[in-house]
């Protein structure tokens, strides 16, 4: 017999599979870029297992935010722990950290000269010390997951932007990481490919990836995040559910944005 | 005594030739494993680095070549080493290559996007595994067609050289021109023979930009 699905807007959120277990922990984190303050007082924490969307104004500090997760971006002030490693000035703390944790970027980033299996077996041959038949192993099982496995010997340059970016999903989570960041994947991209890889991020969600997606889907973040944060000015004003946060925005700043971006 | 010119003449540049093509693939060689090493200090996120990557370029590319090679070929002699013209001549120009080359060079790491260097740090590649993999491949490409033309140079650099006594091909030039006192003729077939050794050059460094700029495959 099937469940019946009491509240249809959580079909896709089976709260289960996230534990209590915080994989991420930002407190009281702030980032300058020089007299700017990016990143005022940020404090979040990410159990393991929950996807969130991040949204906000342009400028706002959205990408700053993730990317200080993995340190391509250095924070000033606060502590930013990932699966129990604290971010330091260490360089090791930083490659353990970027070990776990997966980025996919707006403009997809593969490298040109390789090709789309060269680009997947990188770094789990030069990271891991995987050899290359393990690698290639690898690289085909998450091509498959991303449905472009008859692409494995191209070149990027060859690829539809939509082919590009699931590559770029793929080459990530051929490092097996813990935790995925994705820094507005679907903005680069012609409007007919957005959803091949929204459909490629909701199976990575069904899984029980813990995931940090900065996105202006606003249908992607009711059926997929566990939680949306609205950022403004450097700062998280608000976070809530989906369904509240859409319902109820409590902040004037948040209602303001989602009047601007969602269709009325 | 005048020496008509004869044949043994002709064969006597010729053979100089090889020693200009020698010393061209030593400052050459020379020059791009010093220049490597300046291109990344100049790319370095260490600061003392790139400041004395910075300073060596300037030194170098603020001062005459032919001073350079006085220098080496005079100054080791005062601080008491014996060398010789060759090899002065080959430390002065793999110093001067080194500079050009590592400035070209970095140029070129530069010019790959930042996103790559990124995107590579965001898989956990250290710096020599980024570089290694992801960038040095990359600026490769663009440094292709700017590092021919530059060796088009270095080769016709060579010919200061004979000044410091080394035998090469402008120098055998000379030696048969006081023999036989046809400088037109010497001069001419000198010229001719460094013209056959860098118009291929410079064609292929033309080829290659213009492939570079040619639409990605
Ligand atoms: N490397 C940088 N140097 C200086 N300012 C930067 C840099 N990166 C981002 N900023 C500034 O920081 C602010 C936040 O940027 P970002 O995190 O990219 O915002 P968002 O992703 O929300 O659009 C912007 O005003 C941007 O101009
Ligand atoms: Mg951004």
């Amino acid at each position: 017999m099937q469940p019946v699905a009491v509240n249809p807007e959580l079909d896709h959120v089976p709260a289960h599979h996230i534990g209590d277990r915080v994989i991420i922990a930002m407190e009281g984190v702030q980032k300058w870029f020089g007299d700017f303050q990016v990143l005022k007082d940020i404090d979040l924490q990410v159990r393991a297992g929950e996807r969130i969307v991040v949204c906000g104004p342009s400028g706002s500090g959205k990408s700053t935010l993730i990317r200080c997760i993995n340190q391509l971006e250095q924070h000033q002030k606060g502590r930013i722990t990932v699966d129990g490693v604290e971010l330091g000035r260490d360089l090791r703390t930083i490659d353990t950290v970027r070990r776990e944790v997966g980025m996919v970027f707006q403009s997809f980033n593969l490298f040109p000269h390789l090709t789309v299996l060269g680009n997947c077996m990188l770094a789990p041959m030069k990271v891991r010390g995987a050899s290359k038949a393990e690698a290639r192993a690898i690289a085909m099982k998450y091509l498959e997951r991303v449905r472009i496995p008859d692409q494995a010997d191209k070149y990027p340059g060859q690829l539809s932007g939509g082919q590009q970016q699931r590559v770029a999903i793929a080459r990530a989570l051929c490092m097996n990481p813990k935790i995925m960041l994705f820094d507005e994947p679907t903005s680069a991209l012609d409007p007919e490919m957005v959803k091949e890889v929204l459909d490629t991020m909701i199976g990575l969600a069904d899984d029980g990836m813990t995931m940090l997606c900065v996105t202006h889907e606003m249908g992607f973040a009711r059926s997929v995040a566990d939680r949306v944060i609205f950022m403004d000015r450097g700062e998280i004003v608000e976070q809530a559910p989906p369904e509240e946060f859409f319902a109820n925005p409590k902040s004037e700043r948040t209602r303001n944005f989602l009047g601007q971006i969602l269709p009325h | 005594m005048i020496r008509p010119f004869g044949y043994n003449e002709f064969l006597f540049i010729l053979t100089a030739a090889q020693w200009t093509l020698a010393l061209s693939a030593i400052a050459f060689l020379g020059g791009a494993i010093v220049g490597l090493g300046i291109a990344l200090a100049r790319t370095s996120t260490i600061k003392p680095l790139r400041l004395a990557s910075t300073s060596y370029i300037q030194l170098f590319q603020g001062t005459p070549l032919l001073m350079q090679l006085f220098l080496v070929f005079f100054g080791a002699t005062v601080l008491g080493f014996d060398v010789n013209p060759w090899a002065a001549a080959a430390l002065g120009l793999t110093l001067n290559a080194s500079a050009f080359l590592g400035e070209i060079w970095r140029g070129c790491i530069q010019a790959v996007p930042k996103g790559q260097w990124e995107a590579a740090g965001a898989l956990g590649l250290r710096y020599p595994g980024r570089m290694m993999y992801v960038i040095l491949p990359q600026a490769a490409k663009i440094a292709l067609p700017p590092t021919v033309g530059f060796l088009v140079q270095l080769i016709k650099s060579t010919s200061l050289a004979a000044i410091i006594g080394f035998t090469e091909l402008t120098r055998a030039g000379q030696i048969i021109n006081n023999a036989t006192f046809k400088p037109f003729l010497v001069f001419s077939i000198v010229a001719a023979i460094y013209f056959a050794m860098c118009w291929p050059l410079s064609l292929l460094s033309t080829y290659l930009e213009r492939r570079l700029s040619a639409p990605a495959r």
